[in-house]
């Protein structure tokens, strides 16, 4: 039953770690805007040679 | 489907998407409506950057030329002033761009680096409406940059105050997320550890039961002393000013908990109280966060800094120099030019005046002004460039005084809330059951019952679902007026809103529509003829004039010969080799016998007189319904900084005659709410402009009408979409609801409290029933107040 403290141990050290990382990416402003970058991932990298019109519509 | 898209790209501008003219640019087989679209399509067609055009049809704004001048970002001083970050390699700047818009705005902002090298790294925030730009500075400097912006469509608007301010609102913001995260963490871990305790023990586990208890008394440790730190000193705060409010029954709820939890722990006699303790403050801190959210792209304290300029150009030996606005002198010469705002009061020294101050007075007609006269500070100069002696410093100026007023000068009274009022009683009542409790015990000699008893009374009463009713309605109700483009300040401004008794309206901008106001024809013209008008008006820059081409709605046809303006009177021209005039009754050349009310243009052709074009005012929509339903039970008001031509139609929309003013200077709206509020009635103000901005200000409950939210709106409590107008009874309603919603779960908290109290006022209340009822209570508070909320707002037609 020993064992129980040391796995106890380790996921309260894995929460922190997480907790942690939360503050870090409140404090490196990762959450300050939460809605551009969901747009940001729909360019493309490069513009192509031939212009193709996309087929959605995104306006 | 793709060929009738096609066909609609066909009739309109390709960057921008308005209609085209009749004789379109041409530029790469596309048409495009003016010079600055096909400006900017060069431009970004030159830097392989078409990809704009992808990922959205038309996603240009319209590029009248404003003639915008940067000048003043050379200037050391100005400019420091507004950037974020700069050393001797690279400047870092946050700028506002209102025609952010779609995804091609996002992308073509963040591919500038292709437009220009010098500019390392940009990112737009959209919601914001926010460019994060870092640039060389060797290469590039900050007028170049905004030039570029300017040139491909994205003119940075640049004030001083606000982006100051936006800066400081982020640390604050962190930090009680911060603390949430904590909380939470401490929350979750706890309710873990609590289980085995809640599920039973085996008696070989027992070791465990101290080991748990410990642990949980280090997770109580940073939520009571960081997360719920806030409690305690606001708690403190208020008492020592003798005003009891929710958040003393908090703090002493929390105080126990800790106590008698660390008691238990140490002295092994009972599990604590840490899992309900950390509950509490992690849904608290919740709601307050639910209260705090602001709406990142809208002012509600801006004055008349954010709507002047940042500088001024001045005249120095004959040479021209842009100066920061606060060092404007009196005896400087200052240059403006078209479409520049005069910024202090000064004497018309050169060119023509023709200054619109339609902002700052009401006034809905452009003023000329003559040598020699006073121009006040806040009109924009219409026609040309003109040169300027300043008289006062800017501070000082005519409208500017009015900053100076004491209703400026002092926070407005904080608005006093339900639960402000409610949770004194209830503080009361919560100390007299616990002290009652505790001496009954007393009485029947069990010391230890009396103890537990006490204080199981200030924990299970610890009104956490009390305190989270308001901020959830509230929260709901802002996202319902949200949706209905109907902007709060704060929370507290709905339950102020449901209290109003008064109305007063603005009359230009505010109750009339300034894009929909029309004309009406006076006598006989034909189709052909007023193709020949609308073509001629096009060359003029008169405001009528423009307002007559946008009226008339006819697209370019013929070309213009002879064309000769007279300013302020009227226009001719051959068009189709007919003479035509139009203008006012001295250039026309005719009498109209009796004065007519309101602006006229006048029409004559190849000599013969057709009629007149009047221009009339348009109200917004719905607003004859809109003073129709506020009326019952409310009084209505208007002032206007306008003359009275209107009176007569107004008065069908507002009956009282006597409660109608015009002429009313900015000071004298102030003094006229100031008025009615010594009489005891809750103002509230609609306004628009600068000269509505003291009467918001004085009044109750300010809010600011405009047509695009990005646009300058005064202080104020709200802002109100122009086209949301006609829905404001509804708002009131639902505000009223809100209220309603409030009491009702302060009901229903009260007898969750009622249950836990039984329990406790006996003594028996275990710590398993406080770690079911806390939660039980909160979730029933949350789900109710959202479900009525939005029920209340689909009764009301805002869903």
């Amino acid at each position: 039953m020993n064992m129980i403290y040391m796995l106890i141990g380790i996921s309260i050290l894995l929460a922190l770690i997480f907790l942690a990382a939360f503050f870090w990416a409140s404090k490196s402003g990762q959450h300050d805007d939460t809605y551009t970058p969901g747009l940001r991932i729909l360019f493309d990298d490069e513009v192509k040679p031939s212009n193709k019109k996309s087929d959605e519509d995104h306006t | 489907m793709l060929q009738i898209k096609e066909l609609q790209l066909d009739t309109v501008c390709f960057h921008c998407g308005e209609a085209l003219p009749a004789f379109p640019l041409l530029r790469d087989n596309r048409k495009f409506c003016c010079v600055g679209c096909v400006g900017v399509y060069s431009i970004l067609h030159e830097h392989n950057l078409s990809d704009y055009y992808v990922y959205n049809d038309v996603p240009g704004q319209t590029q009248k030329s404003k003639g915008l001048n940067f000048d003043y970002l050379n200037e050391p001083e100005i400019a420091a002033g507004l950037v974020d970050y700069q050393d001797d390699q690279i400047t870092i700047i946050t700028l506002y761009i209102p025609a952010i818009h779609c995804s091609s705005c996002i992308w073509l902002l963040e591919t500038l680096h292709k437009i220009n090298p010098a500019i390392t790294q940009s990112r737009v925030d959209f919601l914001k409406k926010q460019v994060y730009l870092t640039f060389k500075n060797q290469e590039l400097s900050l007028k170049v940059l905004a030039e570029t912006l300017v040139n491909i469509g994205y003119e940075p608007l640049i004030s001083l105050q606000d982006v100051v301010k936006e800066q400081q609102k982020h640390s604050t913001d962190r930090s009680l997320i911060t603390k949430i995260a904590v909380a939470g963490f401490c929350f979750g871990n706890t309710m873990l550890l609590y289980f085995p305790e809640y599920f039973g023990l085996s008696s070989f586990e027992q070791d465990f039961k101290t080991f748990f208890g410990w642990l949980n008394l280090a997770f109580a440790f940073p939520v009571v002393f960081y997360s719920g730190r806030e409690y305690f000193s606001s708690a403190w705060v208020n008492l020592k000013n003798g005003v009891l409010n929710l958040d003393f029954p908090l703090a002493l709820g929390i105080a126990v908990m800790f106590i008698r939890s660390i008691v238990e722990i140490v002295s092994n006699s009972g599990p604590g109280w840490v899992d309900t303790l950390c509950g509490l403050i992690f849904f608290l801190l919740v709601g307050k966060w639910m209260q705090q959210r602001t709406y990142h792209h809208l002012s509600f304290e801006r004055d008349y800094r954010s709507y002047f300029p940042v500088a001024v150009t001045i005249l120095e030996d004959g040479a021209e120099r842009p100066i920061p606005l606060d060092q404007l002198k009196k005896g400087q010469r200052m240059l403006i030019r078209s479409n520049e705002i005069v910024p202090a009061d000064a004497i018309l020294l050169k060119g023509n005046a023709e200054v619109d101050f339609s902002f700052v007075t009401g006034e809905s007609k452009p003023v000329q002004k003559v040598l020699g006269e006073i121009v006040y500070a806040g009109g924009r100069q219409l026609d040309g460039a003109i040169e300027l002696e300043v008289i006062k410093a800017v501070s000082q100026s005519h409208l500017t005084k009015l900053w100076n007023n004491e209703t400026f000068s002092i926070e407005k009274n904080t608005i006093m809330t339900f639960s402000a009022t409610a949770s004194r009683y209830f503080s009361i009542m919560l100390l007299a059951v616990a002290l009652g409790s505790g001496l009954f015990w007393m009485f029947h000699a069990e010391p230890t019952r009396a103890l537990a008893s006490f204080s199981a009374v200030l924990i299970i009463a610890c009104p956490c679902a009390l305190a989270l009713a308001s901020p959830f309605t509230l929260a709901a109700v802002l996202s319902v007026f949200d949706k209905n483009k109907f902007y709060l300040k704060n929370t507290a401004v709905i339950e102020q809103l449901a209290r109003i008794d008064t109305f007063v309206f603005d009359k230009t901008g505010t109750i009339s529509n300034p894009e929909g106001s029309g004309f009406s024809f006076q006598g006989d013209i034909s189709q052909e003829q007023l193709q020949w008008i609308s073509d001629l008006s096009r060359n003029s820059g008169h405001p009528l004039s423009r307002e007559l081409v946008k009226w008339l709605k006819l697209s370019e046809r013929y070309p213009v010969n002879n064309y000769r303006e007279m300013v302020g009177r009227g226009l001719s021209g051959l068009v189709q080799n007919h003479d035509i005039r139009i203008g006012n009754a001295a250039f026309t050349g005719i009498n109209p016998g009796k004065q007519i009310a309101g602006s006229t243009v006048h029409v004559v052709i190849d000599e013969q007189y057709l009629g007149y074009f009047l221009f009339k005012q348009q109200w917004r929509e719905g607003l004859k319904g809109l003073t129709l339903s506020l009326r019952k039970g409310s009084n209505l008001h208007l002032l206007s900084g306008d003359q009275d031509h209107d009176r007569m139609e107004l008065l069908t929309i507002f009956p009282e005659g006597n409660q109608m003013h015009f002429k009313q200077s900015p000071q004298q709206k102030l003094d006229y709410i100031k008025s009615l509020q010594e009489k005891g009635q809750q103002v509230l103000m609609f306004g628009d402009g600068l000269n509505d901005a003291g009467a918001l200000k004085q009044s109750d409950l300010g809010v600011a009408v405009t047509d695009n939210i990005n646009n300058f709106t005064p202080g104020c409590e709200a802002i109100l979409d122009g086209a949301s107008f006609n829905k404001v009874p509804a708002f009131i309603q639902q505000a009223k609801d809100g209220v309603k919603v409030i009491h009702m779960s302060f009901a229903i908290s009260l007898i969750y409290n009622i249950v836990g109290l039984s329990f406790a006022v006996q003594g028996l209340l275990s710590p398993l029933i406080a770690a079911i009822l806390m939660p039980a209570s909160t979730a029933t508070i949350i789900l109710f107040t959202s479900i009525t909320t939005r029920l209340y707002a689909r009764k009301n037609n805002l869903l």
